[in-house]
């Protein structure tokens, strides 16, 4: 079984079928609306396409090399000091997590 | 002359205008009633007319507009449209076409044009620092990369002020630089130290005071351009201090529609405010509660009232604010991710675009009544011509 986080699941049903390769299980609903947030909401600072704005890029060819954990963690926490804002509150830790796999596997577009 | 030959001379007079006034129809048009409509996601820009509420056209081949913004040229034909990724589209919007596309750049922010129209010039994140291009054939005119140390430095804040002058804050040095191109094309170049981070900035409308936001101080920076070597003074100090610094899910604007009256209205970072001051000493006014991170604080023309959206997750909401009593005096929900207001140019509608809904919605600014909606894909700012006639826009 797997644990479930997030408050916009639709159907148990729909979760257990929608199994990730990344990350155990998810749905498609809560994976496209994470990809949206990444694109639009993290996209004010890392730009829409990820390749930098204010923040630095967000592609995979850059970020692979980092754990995932890690990379959760700045998503969580932020980096104090800089524009950087901790997403705890808004995300939880399998949201971050599933958005660290999915920077890190990102084919640009 | 006989008075039906007269009658007769007239009709056929009228006639034949009238053909040759249908024969350039399209073209033969006022634009001070036109405007751009950025569409984020599709590289695409709508024209319209706000006088007959209605989109006329789209151009497509933009390139990144995730963070784009228009300025215009001085006759109001043609916009010049800033993207993210570095493309600078000088739009036609009589003939619905590009005039001219250039890519200068790998990352950039927005752009300004020189008070006689001659010059546009663009802030850049990649490779930092700032070029400017003749307006009427885009070619390069001036490179000016900030660059010390040979790293460039992100270009931001960029405000055109009278005297064919740009002025334009840096990044990573917390400069800010005014480029003066009033003798020619290789701009004076004056430099002073603003403050750490600057992230954005503006100009009042007179082009007297560059105000530049600050990420990393408890305070704004003020320039009186006026002043024959102009220094950066501190203002507001202490805004933040006492309060519990909240998550900034989207960094706020600033622009010169933040003047009403006499009074400037500044969205706060990291605080759920409006800040108020007196323009010229910059003292504080008074504060104004809002519902979330600020984003926009646009007041309408006339300066009596001030719509403000929100960042992420509080961007369905819009407010009004009165700029007299300080006191918000309208909220309601305009639907998910409300990006930017732009007014008309006497104030009497204000146009909103809810990127989510694929919609622009105009209002009416005085009785806040929904009079019609438009239809465009993820619409984030909306241009209306009349700023080039307007500094710092
Ligand atoms: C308000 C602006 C802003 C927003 C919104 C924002 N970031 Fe950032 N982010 C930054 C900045 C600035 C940095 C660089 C911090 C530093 O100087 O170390 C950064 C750094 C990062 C890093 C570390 C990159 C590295 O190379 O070390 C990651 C990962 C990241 N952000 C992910 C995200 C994600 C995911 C989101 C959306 C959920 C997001 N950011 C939203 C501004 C932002």
């Amino acid at each position: 079984m797997c644990m479930l986080s997030g408050r916009t699941y639709r159907s148990v049903a729909a979760v257990v079928t929608a199994m990730y390769a990344i990350t155990p299980c998810w749905s498609d609903d809560r994976a496209k609306s994470l990809e949206r947030l990444v694109r639009q909401d993290c996209g004010s600072c890392h730009g829409m396409t990820l390749k930098g704005g204010l923040g630095p890029d967000l592609l995979a060819a850059r970020l692979a090399g980092i754990p995932s954990d890690t990379l959760a963690g700045i998503i969580l926490d932020g980096v104090p000091g800089t524009p950087m804002p901790p997403w705890r509150g808004l995300l939880s830790e399998q949201d971050a997590l599933w958005i660290a796999d999915y920077l890190k596997t990102e084919r640009t577009k | 002359m006989m008075p039906l030959l007269r009658l007769a001379l007239l009709l056929f007079l009228a006639t034949s205008l009238n053909l040759a006034a249908l024969a350039v129809a399209d073209t033969t048009r006022g634009t001070g009633d036109l405007g751009l409509i950025i569409e984020r996601e599709t590289g695409s820009v709508l024209i319209f007319s706000s006088q007959e509420r209605r989109v006329l056209n789209r151009v497509e081949g933009l390139g990144d507009l995730s963070h784009a913004s228009v300025v215009f040229s001085p006759d109001q034909r043609f916009g010049y449209v800033f993207g993210r990724d570095g493309g600078l589209t000088k739009v036609d919007m009589l003939e619905a076409k590009i005039e001219k596309r250039i890519v200068q750049a790998g990352n950039s922010i927005g752009g300004a044009i020189s008070d006689d129209g001659a010059l546009v010039a663009v802030a850049n994140y990649e490779p930092g620092g700032i070029r400017v291009f003749d307006a009427r054939s885009l070619d390069e005119v001036a490179n000016i990369p900030a660059a010390p140390e040979g790293k460039g430095s992100k270009a931001l804040g960029l405000e055109d002020v009278p005297g064919r002058k740009f002025v334009f804050s840096l990044w990573e040095t917390g400069e800010t630089w005014i480029a003066d191109f009033s003798a020619g094309n290789v701009p004076v170049i004056t430099k002073m130290q603003s403050g750490d981070r600057p992230y954005d900035a503006l100009v009042t409308p007179d082009g007297r005071y560059y105000i530049a936001g600050l990420f990393g101080e408890d305070r704004l920076a003020a320039i009186d351009l006026w002043q024959a070597s102009p220094v950066p003074k501190p203002i507001l100090e202490g805004y933040r201090r006492g309060a519990k610094e909240l998550p900034v899910y989207k960094m706020p604007h600033l622009e010169g529609w933040a003047v009403a009256g006499s009074r400037i209205v500044l969205p706060a970072v990291g605080s759920h405010e409006l800040l108020w001051a007196e323009v010229g000493t910059f003292a504080e006014i008074g504060r104004t509660p809002v519902h979330s991170q600020p984003v926009f604080a646009v007041a309408r023309p006339d300066g009596r009232q001030v719509w403000v959206n929100f960042a992420h997750p509080d961007n369905d909401v819009l407010q009004v604010v009165d700029s007299q009593t300080l006191q918000v005096v309208k909220e309601w929900k305009a639907g998910p991710a409300v990006l930017h207001i732009e007014f008309t140019p006497r104030g009497n509608e204000a146009w909103v675009s809810v990127r989510d809904l694929n919609k622009v919605q105009i209002y009416d600014a005085h009785t806040f009544e929904k009079k019609a909606e438009l239809d465009a894909k993820s619409p984030s700012g909306i241009f209306m011509s009349a700023r080039a006639h307007r500094t710092g826009f």
